[in-house]
């Protein structure tokens, strides 16, 4: 991490129009990756599993394909949009260029809200993952959780504050461990090295195979977001990548690749040795299939290897969750959505400090005092309406730019198919998401309505109006 | 059982010590530097820097 004081005097400013302190350009594509996988990988680890409850395993993997095709759409769709929007905020700036300021308002909770509560819940999942390792060495039982979960939160929150290039490369670090502890496993289990253990044609015949119809299908994809959840992170980075328009794209598309590779691999090892009944019981039956395989297969290196694992892939989700939320909120406060003592950038880590700061309190209290399952629910419904604002979006972004009047780093191909089937597959994953959690639904968009009048007839005056439209674009078409 | 008891302690005291650590430099920082440095940071700029926007005629 660079260790001089920008505004010591012996260098320069950042650019021409006053900046004395800002984020730090270090990261290359590979941080990329890895902050978009690592915010995604422990849904491999565990979650995703709960579909197969709902469904069965077929339908699990329905929708695992059906969920991949909705964020293949989010990441072609970022990757244009954040190549050419590349600024702190990620799909808050974006929403702020080419939609407005209502939007732009309404995405910042949305990606606040789902990343600190998903770094709640991984903070939960580390403590309770402590615990388990307690209980299987020591036979210790009464273990106290909640220092392993401040201690979690603190350490990566002290990370990120000190510098976002070793922040990320930690995470790079730790998330490509438990991409290949995945990759092991299944060349292990599979066959590929030694016999095989899958018995797919005995655990998936008969009633099992679709144990409730194709409603159940439509169940099970609420879940099959857990594979993906969080790629669009990347776009986060945008303001701190040394090359926006490279590294984003080739950061992202790879992160979805891996991803989808991880989750059909992932299903298929987990469903080819636990029962569907235990594999989709996530409370009281398989709460890490991952770890609970490797434990069937009797080795006892890939039991060590799928626990480092499980625990690096959630110490990697809560990192780039603080990373992603802080740097929303940061945005935000810049451009006085919020008090403009947030924009605050630290003159030698170049980190938003006070934002990351600000929001340690807020993922404790969730941490230690709500129950997952809620804190889970919270994060995927923000998750989902900040999908269902993408398509809008890129299909706004075109029409007022359309191609050829700006440069884009990446232009993604068959507009606007993917934008509609983001859409439609948003609008079925609503549905799905009503039939189980209908209350939640509801009473998170009943928030999103009073915070939003709330910033239309109080807080929107404070707004930097100013600084609305940043970019060094033409007028937009119409206008 | 003793181990895991330690170990509870010792990560409420390495909490502790991560929060300090961070207080006391925000407050550093705070008093240390002018708000208006802190808060300088301004969207676009280094986008302005290294990626031009023009396209008409091939010129990047």
């Amino acid at each position: 991490m660079t260790d001089f004081d920008i505004t010591s005097g012996e260098r320069d400013g950042m650019g021409p129009h006053g900046t004395k302190v800002g984020l730090l350009r270090v990261l290359g594509p590979a941080h990329v990756w890895a902050l978009g996988v690592g915010i995604v990988l422990v849904g491999e680890y565990m979650g995703w599993n709960f579909g197969v409850g709902k469904g069965g395993a077929y339908a699990a993997l329905i929708a695992c394909w059906f969920a991949g095709i909705l964020y293949t759409c989010v990441a072609m769709i970022d990757s244009e949009v954040t190549s050419t929007v590349a600024a702190a905020g990620g799909q808050y700036t974006q929403a702020k260029h080419i939609v407005g300021p209502l939007m732009a308002f309404n995405v910042g909770l949305y990606l606040t809200f789902a990343y600190t509560m998903l770094e709640a819940a991984n903070a939960i999942t580390a403590g309770y993952l402590i615990s388990e390792v307690a209980r299987l060495t020591s036979g210790v039982t009464d273990l106290d959780q909640r220092p392993f979960i401040v201690l979690a939160i603190l350490f990566l929150a002290w990370l990120n504050f000190r510098g976002v290039l070793a922040t990320l490369t930690f995470n790079l670090v730790i998330t490509a461990i438990a991409f290949v502890a995945i990759i092991i496993l299944f060349l292990s289990t599979s066959g590929v090295l030694g016999t095989s253990m899958m018995k797919h044609a005995d655990l998936m015949s008969g009633q099992a195979s679709l144990p409730y119809g194709w409603i159940g299908v439509l169940a099970a994809m609420h879940f099959g977001l857990w594979y993906y959840l969080g790629i669009e992170g990347t776009t986060q980075a945008a303001e701190e990548v040394r090359s926006p328009a490279r590294a984003l794209p080739f950061g992202t598309l790879a992160g979805i690749m891996t991803l989808m590779t991880a989750a059909t691999l992932t299903w298929y090892v987990c469903s080819g040795i636990l029962p569907w009944e235990f594999l989709g019981d996530g409370v009281n039956g398989s709460v890490a299939p991952l770890f609970d395989t490797a434990r069937l297969t009797g080795s006892g290196f890939l039991v060590f290897l799928l626990g480092v694992g499980t625990l690096f892939a959630t110490l990697a989700s809560a990192n780039g969750c603080i990373n992603d939320a802080s740097r929303a909120w940061f945005a935000m406060g810049r451009d006085r959505y919020l008090p403009g003592w947030f924009g605050a950038v630290h003159p030698r880590y170049r980190t938003p400090y006070r934002s990351i700061i600000f929001l340690v309190p807020i993922a404790l209290i969730f941490a230690l005092g709500a129950p997952l399952d809620q804190v889970i629910t919270f994060s995927i419904l923000s998750g989902l309406l900040e999908y269902t604002f993408m398509p809008l979006n890129v299909i706004l972004f075109r029409k007022k730019w359309p191609m050829g009047v700006i440069k884009r780093g990446y232009e993604h191909p068959f507009h606007p198919i993917p934008a509609i089937t983001l859409l439609t597959l948003c609008a079925v994953t609503y549905f799905a998401v009503f039939l189980g959690y209908g209350t939640q639904l509801v009473a998170m968009i009943g928030f999103y309505i009073i915070v939003s009048l709330w910033f239309h007839f109080w807080r929107y005056r404070f707004v930097n109006r100013g600084a609305q439209f940043t970019m060094p674009w033409p007028r937009p078409a119409g206008y | 059982m003793a181990l895991w008891t330690f170990l509870e302690y010792a990560a409420w005291g390495l909490s502790a010590l991560l929060a300090a650590l961070m207080i006391i430099e925000w407050v550093r920082t705070d008093t240390t530097y002018s708000e208006e440095v802190l808060t300088s940071s301004r969207e676009g700029e280094l986008e302005a820097m290294t990626e031009e926007h023009k396209i008409d005629g091939g010129q990047a």
